[in-house]
């Protein structure tokens, strides 16, 4: 009975019962080894989970490939820091500019990038990332390509909260938790069903008479906002701000947490960022070509996953 | 700035254009054919350049390592073929984003375990290694010029390919309306292996040139593989004449930008903000002319189907 509610759980979410076997294994191996300083990973892993979980929206409620999403979580960062030599370093407003800046970077290049679709989009979201990459390289206030570290971590009316990075983790799966909770809600909104709309069946979301692009450019400048707020709290936990915050590698590293869960499904994205973080640390203190073996893990999980739906999809 | 500097700015933009123009003509077939997103183009080039460094130095000669090392990465695109992206084929594009991406990781991890993390070189040949004079006192190394030459003849062999033979029609074909070809009884599969192996024996032939200009390393794709993107993108996916046009306009726009941005602003502003703001704005320049295409036609100046 155990056994086939267990395979027909595996038929239905193949992708969590290859994962959560992994997940558990990658967290306790990381534990017990002491790879990393457990409060500084489950910061670090929830931190990204806040990105993920934004990706994942656009994603899978609007179909829409990001391949650029490390750009609006790097530019949070770099407002932390750019605040942080003005000498402003309070959470909140921090927080506050950030998102602003994620969204309105996300709504000048989603502007453009949104008026195409499939290979393009992607290609144009991941050049509009670089674009900012480049930017941020090549200005010496802010240390060039080598980066610089920031001056003050952020504080809440003045009570330096984010000192530990326990407190950090904290504070970051509280975050995590309140936008789990948001999203799920704005995905059950009408809004949610738009935005679902316009993806799944554009034709006749426009024969009804909406326009998909506000709904679609909408989502994905709050997605970049909420990127933004996960780059506040990444800049705060690692004392130092570099280019490399933007680079297109961390995008793809977010599109891999996302799909490694289960596009539709947030909960997905979430344990995706764990999965990923735990098993980049786990890897990296076992081999110095740790890059390798996570390329060759993906790569079978994808092509082992293709074969797997294949089969469910043809066995009743 | 003199007529001499602008010459040799010209023609740095033209090799940076047909180096991009050799890496993005494979790969915008490949997308237009199949629909297929692919990352890992950029480790064609970079495994290019390996393959050609380490067999010039194996054979001790430099032609027959340069065509070794172009059949080694015909090879290399007919495995990877054969072994992960024909499986892929069928999948959603976030599949092959994903198995791509991996596919960085794997091979620039692998080679810098192989070949070292540091940058090989790939040493021309003394008749190679010079520069031409010119009459008006300034040089340009040879090289530079073979790569702008193999560029043009690179791209006049791919339109007598694409435009005169019943391949490149099939191609064309294929990159317009993929469904009515293989309901004509066209192997698509096999179209498919052919334009992808090709275009990764082209991608690393272009890594071949510019590693001899600026040595070989493990991440030397990802930049290339991004500037491919935008190229691909300004000239219509599916379009090889649209990535002729758009990787020349594209290397000029960055070279001669990057060159001139700071005396350019400092017509505008002060010496210094214009020495800080130039090199930001000379790297935004091209992403900007992207925007700009982009914003008038959506799918590139020369979009299939048009």
């Amino acid at each position: 009975m155990l056994l086939h509610r267990l395979t027909d759980f595996a038929r239905r979410e193949p992708t969590t019962a290859l994962l959560a076997p992994v997940f558990i294994i990658a967290l306790f191996a990381g534990q017990v080894l002491g790879v990393s300083a457990p409060a500084t990973l489950l910061a670090r892993a929830a931190i990204f989970a806040i990105a993920a979980l934004s990706l994942s929206f656009i994603l899978g409620q609007g179909g829409m490939v990001s391949l650029g999403h490390a750009a609006p979580m790097g530019l949070g960062a770099y407002v932390t820091l750019s605040l942080s030599m003005l000498g402003f370093k309070d959470l909140l407003g921090v927080m506050a500019c950030a998102f602003i800046v994620g969204a309105l970077f996300s709504a000048l290049t989603g502007l453009i990038a949104l008026r195409t679709r499939g290979v393009y989009f992607i290609m144009i979201t991941l050049a509009f990332a670089q674009m900012a990459y480049y930017a941020m390289s090549s200005l010496s206030v802010f240390g060039g390509t080598d980066g610089i570290a920031l001056p003050l971590r952020s504080t809440l009316f003045g009570w330096p909260l984010l000192r530990s990075d326990s407190a950090t983790a904290l504070l970051a799966l509280g975050l995590l938790a309140a936008l789990f909770w948001g999203l799920s809600r704005v995905t059950r909104s009408r809004f949610g069903m738009a935005l679902r709309a316009s993806h799944l069946n554009e034709a006749r979301f426009t024969a009804l008479g909406f326009e998909p692009l506000p709904y679609r450019l909408m989502a994905y400048s709050f997605a970049g906002g909420i990127s933004a707020l996960a780059g506040v709290l990444l800049a705060n936990l690692t004392d130092y701000i570099a280019p490399s915050f933007l680079d297109w590698h961390r995008s793809g590293e977010l599109i891999v947490m996302v799909v490694l869960g289960g596009v539709a499904r947030p909960f997905g994205a979430i344990l995706g960022a764990f999965a990923l973080i735990y098993l980049e640390s786990l890897l990296g203190g076992l081999t110095q070509y740790w890059n390798l073996a996570l390329g060759l893990i993906l790569l079978a999980i994808v092509l082992a996953r293709g074969r797997f739906e294949r089969t469910a999809r043809i066995a009743p | 700035m003199s007529p001499a500097l602008l010459a040799v700015q010209i023609l740095n933009g033209l090799d940076l254009g047909f180096i991009l123009f050799l890496v993005a003509s494979g790969l915008t077939l490949v997308f237009g054919v199949m629909d297929f997103i692919n990352l890992a183009h950029g480790v064609q080039y970079m495994l290019g350049a390996y393959f050609a460094a380490a067999l010039i130095a194996w054979s001790g000669s430099f032609w027959l390592g340069l065509v070794l090392g172009a059949a080694a990465s015909l090879a290399m695109g007919l495995v990877l073929e054969w072994t992960v992206f024909r499986h892929l084929a069928r999948a959603g594009h976030l599949e092959q984003v994903l198995a791509t991406f991996a596919l960085i990781l794997i091979f620039t991890d692998g080679v810098s375990m192989i070949f070292g993390a540091g940058a090989l070189s790939i040493n021309l040949p003394p008749s190679l290694a010079q520069s031409v004079s010119f009459a008006n006192g300034f040089s340009y190394p040879l090289w530079r010029l073979l790569v702008i030459a193999a560029g043009l003849a690179v791209a006049l062999a791919l339109w007598l390919l694409i435009a005169r033979t019943r391949l490149g029609m099939l191609v064309r074909a294929g990159s317009t309306h993929p469904h009515m070809v293989q309901a004509l009884g066209v192997d698509i599969d096999r179209l498919f292996l052919l334009v992808f192996a090709f275009g990764a024996m082209l991608a690393g032939f272009a890594g071949t040139m510019a590693g001899a200009l600026t040595g070989v390393e493990p991440t030397m794709g990802d930049s290339v593989l991004i500037l491919a993107f935008v190229v691909i993108v300004v000239g219509g996916v599916g379009s090889v004449r649209g990535a002729l046009i758009a990787a020349l306009l594209i290397g000029l726009v960055d070279t001669l930008g990057r060159a001139f941005a700071t005396d350019i602003m400092s017509l505008f502003l002060s010496r210094s903000s214009a020495a800080s703001a130039g090199p930001a704005l000379a790297s935004m320049l091209i992403y900007v002319l992207m925007a700009l295409v982009l914003a008038v036609r959506p799918s590139g100046l020369f979009a299939s189907g048009d």
